[in-house]
């Protein structure tokens, strides 16, 4: 059976199109401001890359933070449900996923078919996603990708105080000062962030295989530093970009569209009391 | 030094400080001095026999210390005050540990309780303080004593970082902000976003939908608001309740505090009558209460004086 998957995320979607759980073809395109455009842009793209015309896709199931803009997909299922079954798929010993955006940070429980279990975001602090990221580079001025490469350099574990991402601006603008040097202070970033990832993803329990997906699994220094933090192994999948799309695919295929999981949405109730 | 002139930094509040024309420190018995280092401002407070004599307000830079010398310098004045002049002084905040002038230290939710009292009057049982990185709302009694209090220190959101970043991003000099959030013609719904950082990005997003600036204002003021309410809530606030710091200025903020509570804040205004003239300074209450302990440490005999002068 023919069938496809479409990822409509806030910057990019991925789409794929599989028969009988073979990929027959995957592409990618950025989302830009029109995102219906860009969604009708990509399926005519993967439509001739299969060599394949509409009508031969028996069910399209869309997923993702824009789902819903896919105006002609059967149905859309929930991004932890799709990220499940397409990890499920690529990595069967899979029991946790992590997957952290450029604006959330979530963590899913999974069973071994592939069904979400337990689930748990944190969707309202900058600090756990990977806009920190990019504000610390900036910072720093350097790239992400150089801030990437130098965190692995570093053999210093120090500390931020900073919970915040503004904060942690203050904090890495006083370290620069102090003349700490740059791959240290990369660390140390990585380091907090992967604290708070790590509170996340021990709401719903860690347990092997942990795998990791979402924009922040290309940074290797991340990585690095969440192993460390969860004192266990992470894989991370190639092109973990396509990992909601094929779930998608997947849900279409086996007719299993969501189960009920409540999300544990972490709330920024963070007080001193006295 | 010219292209420092020139670029406009709208997070870069103007610095105060004041000399009160009606004491004569030399005839003081007992001089004492408050410092207030924080993460963003630093003051210093000069008291000449528990009155107010000077203050200054100014931004707290890479080195605390000097920050702490910066702020008492520029209290001093065109006086012939020093810092040998000083009978005791007691550093706060942040930056406490690092006063060098400091005698002792005592925690900036003591200092703003005591500091507030003094500024507000005893009837004050609730003081909202909101700093550069932080936010507190404290429970005192009459003597300006913590009952008890609530504190954000780990969130932007309902900080003065929160609007500093805030008048950057609309290129607007932050001690505009407040008046200028009430120039609109209808109350827009308020940010939905709780974390500055994304708040930032509808911000973006309402700036491209052509939404006004005002408008814009109003509706992250709102969303501070809120953000302080459920402080408030959670500690529970009492009447006489009372504003310190800097956001206590911004009355686009305070105003929709007060809608959302259902409380009135106090007039900003001195409850001691004499002091009807001076200035009211807001943000000058932690140093004010470091100063005030001081006074009655030595008053009370159960502090020895370090002035050298």
């Amino acid at each position: 059976m023919i069938v496809s998957g479409i990822d409509v995320g806030g910057k990019n979607i991925h789409g794929v199109i599989i028969n009988n759980g073979d990929v027959l073809a995957r592409a990618n395109a950025a989302a830009g401001i029109n995102k219906a455009k860009a969604i009708e842009g990509l399926y005519g793209e993967l439509l001739d890359k299969a060599g394949l015309k509409r009508e031969q896709v028996e069910r399209v199931v869309a997923t993702g933070s824009a789902g819903k803009r896919v105006a002609f997909a059967d149905g859309v299922i929930p991004d932890a449900a799709a990220d499940s079954r397409g990890i499920n798929r690529l990595i069967p010993t899979a029991r946790t996923i992590i997957d952290v955006g450029a604006e959330e940070g979530r963590a899913i429980k999974i069973s071994p078919e592939g069904k979400v279990q337990d689930f748990a975001i944190n969707e309202k602090c900058a600090a756990g996603t990977g806009t920190f990221v990019e504000a610390m580079a900036r910072a720093l001025e350097i790239s992400v990708e150089e801030m990437a490469k130098i965190s692995l350099e570093s053999t210093k574990s120090i500390s931020m105080n900073a919970q915040c991402a503004v904060f942690g601006e203050s904090e890495v603008v006083s370290l620069i000062h102090a003349k700490t040097p740059k791959h240290d202070i990369a660390r140390a970033v990585h380091d907090a962030i992967a604290g708070r990832i790590g509170s996340v993803a021990r709401i719903v329990g860690l347990e092997k295989d942990i795998v990791m997906i979402g924009g922040m699994s290309l940074n290797t220094g991340f990585v690095e530093s969440l192993k460390r933090e969860l004192a266990m192994d992470v894989i991370v999948p190639e092109d973990p970009g396509y990992v909601g799309a094929l779930g998608a695919a997947i849900a279409a295929s086996t007719g299993t569209m969501e189960e009920e999981v409540e999300a544990k949405v972490i709330e920024k109730d963070d007080y001193q009391e006295g | 030094m010219a292209e420092e002139a020139n670029k406009q930094e709208y997070w870069r509040w103007p610095e105060s400080t004041w000399i009160n024309p009606d004491i004569d420190w030399k005839k003081g018995k007992i001089i004492t001095a408050g410092v207030d280092v924080g993460s963003v401002s630093s003051q210093a407070v000069i008291m000449v026999d528990g009155e107010l004599f000077a203050y200054g307000n100014t931004r707290t830079g890479s080195d605390s210390p000097d920050s702490a010398r910066k702020a008492l310098s520029i209290a001093f004045g065109e006086t012939d005050l020093k810092v040998e002049h000083i009978d005791y002084c007691i550093g706060t905040g942040y930056g406490r540990v690092n006063v060098p002038m400091a005698q002792r230290t005592i925690t900036e939710i003591a200092c703003h309780a005591r500091g507030a009292n003094f500024m507000y009057g005893p009837e004050v049982r609730t003081v909202m303080d909101m700093g550069g990185q932080d936010c507190k709302a404290i429970n005192c009694d009459d003597r300006g004593k913590v009952l008890n209090f609530m504190m954000n220190d780990k969130c932007a959101a309902g900080t003065g970082r929160g609007m500093e970043v805030f008048a950057d991003l609309i290129s607007v000099p932050v001690w505009e902000i407040g008046s200028r959030s009430f120039e609109i013609e209808k109350e827009p719904p308020m940010i939905s976003s709780t974390c500055v950082v994304f708040a930032k990005t509808e911000v973006v997003g309402l700036l491209e939908q052509g939404m006004p600036d005002n408008e814009i204002m109003a509706a992250y003021c709102s969303a501070m608001a809120h953000r302080i309410m459920e402080l408030l809530n959670r500690l529970g606030v009492k009447e006489k309740f009372v504003i310190t710091g800097g956001i206590a200025k911004n009355d686009g903020v305070v105003r929709r505090l007060e809608k959302e509570l259902g409380i009135s804040t106090a007039e900003k205004a001195w409850h001691k009558p004499e002091y009807s003239a001076y200035p009211f300074e807001t943000q000058i209450a932690g140093a004010l209460g470091a100063a005030l302990f001081s006074y009655a440490l030595l008053d009370r005999g159960k502090a020895k004086s370090v002035r050298k002068a």
